[in-house]
């Protein structure tokens, strides 16, 4: 094993069309070219275009929602200020939650993962590339619809937790709690489509030899926050789609108690789901730590199976916790300290993860490029978060400071710490993988600094303000509560946030355009990315790679095996068993296709109606049946291969 | 600027107590094994580069020490853990269960956005009803049975104790006690809508002899009207919008879809928590309540300079 490799062989080979066979080359170029102009961005299935317009489009809604937080602080920087009534507040607080957590946190990293998963894992593209397009069709309208119905003053209203009776129709006329519901009807629909994706793939797609144990710690993150998402979404697809939805449509009463309903069943269901989207956004976050430390530190991770079990532990423990946002409603004792238990038990994991890498950055040689600042970043904010997380799972101590600034400020070190940062890091890493230039490291610094700063400068002053009383979601407070000046630290500290997000979109955008050449591996990294071109092609690896180790860039240096036999006239990939990874079987992948476009078309013709009339549902059904049938209507053979010489088309039946 | 009590650091009563001792504990705690963990992050960056400063390749016996400081570091943090959730369960065991002997009980229902208090003392006549300002008597433990009659709300008066939530269909307890006299402001602390942010209460906690004068004065009906002006501002009152919502003891005005308004005179505030309660704020707010709290239920009153005069001198007269 070697330490000095920066560009490896298997690099050169997959970029280096002269060491491939010409012939084989052109075909693969035929197979897998995209379609061109605005009908082929339409059309695309390819999980690179699709993964890159996911991640930027949240970055958007983030940028957004940001705005939105910018406006509260505005609002909250002194005490009874005109800025903003109240119901403008409620739109833009309510907003703002509803896409930081629906529209930027658990999209972001699902399009991270759609993006990098395949490339990881040496797959020639995702399973199921049209549910891929689909998903993101869907996610596309969420998103444009809570945004367009903020901006015509017709925003949300009740909170991103959408609690009942406040949000039932009784209590909240008009439309706008419908317009929550519906946004997250599409969301789900979007994160439960990746999910399976994402299983899928890492399950049955991996390069030969990846058995399990040799799986990248990021990728084994998004297996678990994948499984997490296919069982936590359902709730809350649940209770707003269904039954909320249907309170407020056909009056079904579900959270209704002076019909028989219950006002607290909604509170359970929500945080069932609301509490493992917490680990859902944040255990990718961790995967990109791991991936980052292993890059600068030129070690693999000290201690895999602590990294990988933890990881799955704080998956399954997840599920135990959503009570503690429950504190305050009428949970006997005994429950609560269930739950009071694994709130504080669930630290140990992440604590373990925090060690294994402060043992690998000691053994390896630590370079403090942006993504290790962001990495090192992570850990001083996050830890913060961490810790009083601990401390309100504490039932005495959350009753006082649950519904503060208190666990504002909490909730914000953990996201910010645990998630945004890890995400900067991350975009610093993979940057040259996805468009082939190099972020500016100056810049880098830059924006590292003013987030680091920034972060501390909001989100610190919010525990004291929560323990000196001022409690959550209030679009003033009075002069004599002396919270003034505390409130002015921390919106002065927005503006230094918002600056650092402004040198990173100044940072994207240019070096975009005209940052320094990258090359297939840039970092030296260790896993199967590296090897394919930067940006990779449409098929990603001219030769689907053999893995026999947890570095293979690293250990395989010089020689790494490849498999043959994988046909280039048609789109076909490799499906290996799940545990051992050996090849298995091979799969057809399909072409471009607009019927995932037409099918969330459906989608969007069925839910964005139904908010004013239940026939939205059948007459929805219509156009979905007949998108589905475009979908799978049998296809003849991509008449491009007509053409291509030297290969006489196989008889196979189509897939279906 | 007046100070006003409403912190989870000064407490005033024995729960409040506990969970500020918890507090303290945990924070020291905390900042010990932040400051360990991100010293151990930047000791390890440093030996790290020293080395490669000094052309080490890899540190000697770096598999086994590398274990030992991950396993030493889980292992401590199992024990603080532990003993963390040890010292929780005990607060939350003791102070959780409400004293047999509770000598006051209030009844509180959450309302958009006031809160409608109510002293259930069984003995005949002694019920009463006022909204806003809760009087207790110091040194003994007081039982709140919570509910709401429209969305969640949730009491917290944190120099008092943690929070409960007063949820429609379900009745909660919430008890607690004060050690030293004075006014503890609360919050409403779910969000409730509009006007979340203006739905404030003040315990005022008093020694036992002017607690029972209190609950003598708030008994009775309200203070018949005395001469000319003010026997015109109960017919303001009686016959204009205001008995609409408004109930005032020993008037045909019984209505409890606003506040009760009975010994209005004798509060500290007006419009829950919002302003204090002067002749100018009581008359801004008779004419244009959602100036002051916007999307409040009460609306605009159009009145005449002199009958506006006569009500504020009637409502002033309810003491």
């Amino acid at each position: 094993m070697s330490e000095q490799i920066v560009t490896s062989p298997l690099a050169d080979l997959t970029t280096r069309p002269g060491l491939a066979d010409e012939a084989e080359l052109t075909e693969l170029a035929v197979t897998w070219a995209p379609r061109p102009g605005f009908w082929g961005w339409l059309t695309s299935v390819d999980h690179k275009s699709i993964g890159k317009r996911y991640i930027v489009t949240s970055f958007i809604w983030f940028i957004l929602a940001g705005l939105n937080a910018g406006l509260m602080r505005i609002q909250l920087s002194r005490p009874e200020n005109g800025f903003m009534g109240p119901d403008r507040y409620n739109q833009v607080f309510t907003t703002h939650g509803t896409a930081m957590m629906f529209l930027f946190a658990v999209p972001v990293m699902t399009a991270f993962a759609l993006y990098l998963v395949p490339l990881m894992v040496g797959a020639r593209d995702l399973a199921y590339p049209r549910l891929n397009a689909f998903g993101y069709w869907v996610f596309l309208t969420g998103g444009l619809f809570l945004f367009i119905s903020f901006y015509l003053n017709m925003g949300p209203n009740t909170g991103w937790f959408a609690y009942t009776p406040l949000s039932g129709p009784e209590f909240s006329p008009g439309k706008r709690v419908d317009v929550w519901a519906q946004v997250v009807t599409f969301t789900e629909i979007a994160g439960l489509v990746a999910a399976v994706e994402i299983v899928a793939t890492i399950m049955k797609l991996r390069a030969p030899g990846m058995s399990l144990n040799r799986i990248p710690l990021y990728v084994w993150s998004v297996l678990v926050v994948s499984v997490m998402i296919i069982f936590a979404m359902p709730a809350v697809a649940m209770a707003s789609t269904m039954m909320l939805a249907m309170d407020r449509l056909v009056a079904t009463h579900f959270f209704n108690q002076a019909e028989g309903g219950d006002a607290l069943l909604w509170q359970h269901m929500f945080w069932f789901f609301g509490h493992p989207e917490v680990y859902i956004m944040f255990i990718p976050g961790l995967g990109f730590i791991s991936s980052i430390v292993e890059t600068f530190t030129k070690r693999p991770v000290f201690g895999y199976p602590v990294m990988v079990l933890s990881m799955i532990v704080t998956g399954f423990v997840a599920f135990g916790l959503w009570v503690h946002h429950m504190f305050a409603t009428p949970i006997p004792l005994l429950g609560r300290t269930f739950f009071t238990a694994a709130s504080v038990l669930i630290a140990l994991p992440t604590g373990a993860q925090i060690f294994c890498w402060i043992a690998t950055i000691w053994s390896g040689r630590p370079r403090l490029a942006t993504p290790m600042m962001f990495a090192i970043g992570f850990v001083v904010i996050f830890i913060i978060g961490g810790v009083t997380g601990v401390m309100i799972a504490s039932v005495p101590f959350d009753l006082q400071v649950h519904d503060t600034y208190f666990i504002v400020a909490h909730f914000h070190y953990v996201i910010l710490g645990g998630v945004v940062t890890p995400l900067f890091g991350a975009c610093y890493l993979w940057f040259p993988k996805v468009t082939g230039r190099m972020l500016s490291e100056r810049l880098g610094k830059w924006h590292f600094w003013l987030w680091f700063i920034g972060v501390n400068v909001t989100f610190f002053p919010m525990h004291i303000l929560g323990l000196e009383g001022m409690p959550r979601r209030v679009y003033t407070y009075l002069p004599e509560m002396g919270w003034g000046n505390l409130n002015l630290l921390v919106s002065a500290g927005a503006v230094v946030v918002v600056a650092s997000v402004a040198v990173f979109v100044i940072n994207v955008l240019v070096s975009w355009r005209s940052g320094v050449v990258a090359g297939p591996d840039p970092w030296g990294g260790p896993t199967l990315e590296w090897a394919a071109a930067s940006p990779p092609l449409p098929w990603n690896f001219h030769h689907v790679p053999v893995v026999e180790g947890r570095s293979p860039m690293w250990e395989e240096a010089g020689d790494l095996p490849i498999v043959e036999g994988l046909a280039t006239h048609k789109r076909e990939m490799l499906v290996t068993t799940a545990l051992d990874a050996v090849p298995d079987s091979r799969h057809d992948l399909p072409e471009e296709s607009i019927w995932p476009f037409i099918m969330a078309v459906a989608v969007a013709a069925t839910f964005i109606p139904a908010i004013y009339t239940p026939w939205a549902y059948p007459a929805g059904l219509v156009i979905g049946v007949i998108a589905f049938a475009g979908w799978a209507w049998p296809r003849g053979r991509h008449p491009k291969h007509q053409v291509t010489a030297g290969r006489i088309p196989r008889t196979e039946p189509e897939p279906t | 600027m007046l100070q006003v009590n409403q912190s989870v650091l000064h407490a005033a009563g024995p729960r409040a107590a506990s969970t500020e001792h918890l507090w303290w504990f945990a924070f020291i705690v905390a900042a010990v094994v932040y400051v360990l963990t991100v010293g151990a992050l930047f000791w390890a960056i440093a030996s790290a580069r020293r080395r490669e400063r000094e052309g080490e390749l890899r540190p000697e016996h770096a598999h086994d020490r590398m274990t030992s400081g991950v396993g030493a570091g889980i292992a401590a943090s199992v024990v603080i853990l532990l003993v963390f959730l040890g010292y929780d369960l005990s607060v939350a065991r003791t102070r959780d269960p409400v004293p047999k002997q509770h000598p006051v009980t209030i009844e509180i229902t959450g309302r958009q956005w006031f809160w409608d208090v109510t002293y259930a003392d069984t003995s005949p006549h002694g019920r009463f009803t006022t909204a806003n300002e809760i009087h207790i008597p110091v040194g003994q433990p007081v039982l709140f049975l919570l509910s709401s009659s429209d969305v969640i709300h949730s009491m917290w008066v944190p120099n008092l104790a943690g929070k409960k939530d007063l949820i429609p269909g379900y009745t909660q307890s919430l008890w607690f006690q004060a050690d030293t006299p004075g006014v503890y402001r609360g919050q409403c602390a779910e969000f409730c809508g509009e006007q979340h942010a203006k739905m404030a209460m003040e315990i005022v906690a008093q020694p036992l002899t002017e607690y029972r004068r209190w609950v003598a004065s708030q008994s009775g009906p309200g203070a018949p009207p005395a001469d000319s002006v003010t026997k015109r501002g109960q017919e303001v009152f009686l016959t204009g919008t205001c008995a609409m919502c408004h109930s005032i003891g020993g008037t045909p005005a019984g209505s409890h879809v606003g506040p009760d308004l009975s010994h209005l005179a004798s509060r500290r505030t007006i419009a829950a928590g919002s302003l204090p309660n002067t002749r100018g704020n009581l008359a801004g707010w008779i004419i244009d309540p959602q100036r002051i709290k916007p999307g409040a239920k009460m609306p605009p009153n159009m009145l005449e300079p002199k009958d506006l005069d006569a009500l504020l001198t009637y409502l002033q007269s309810l003491k």
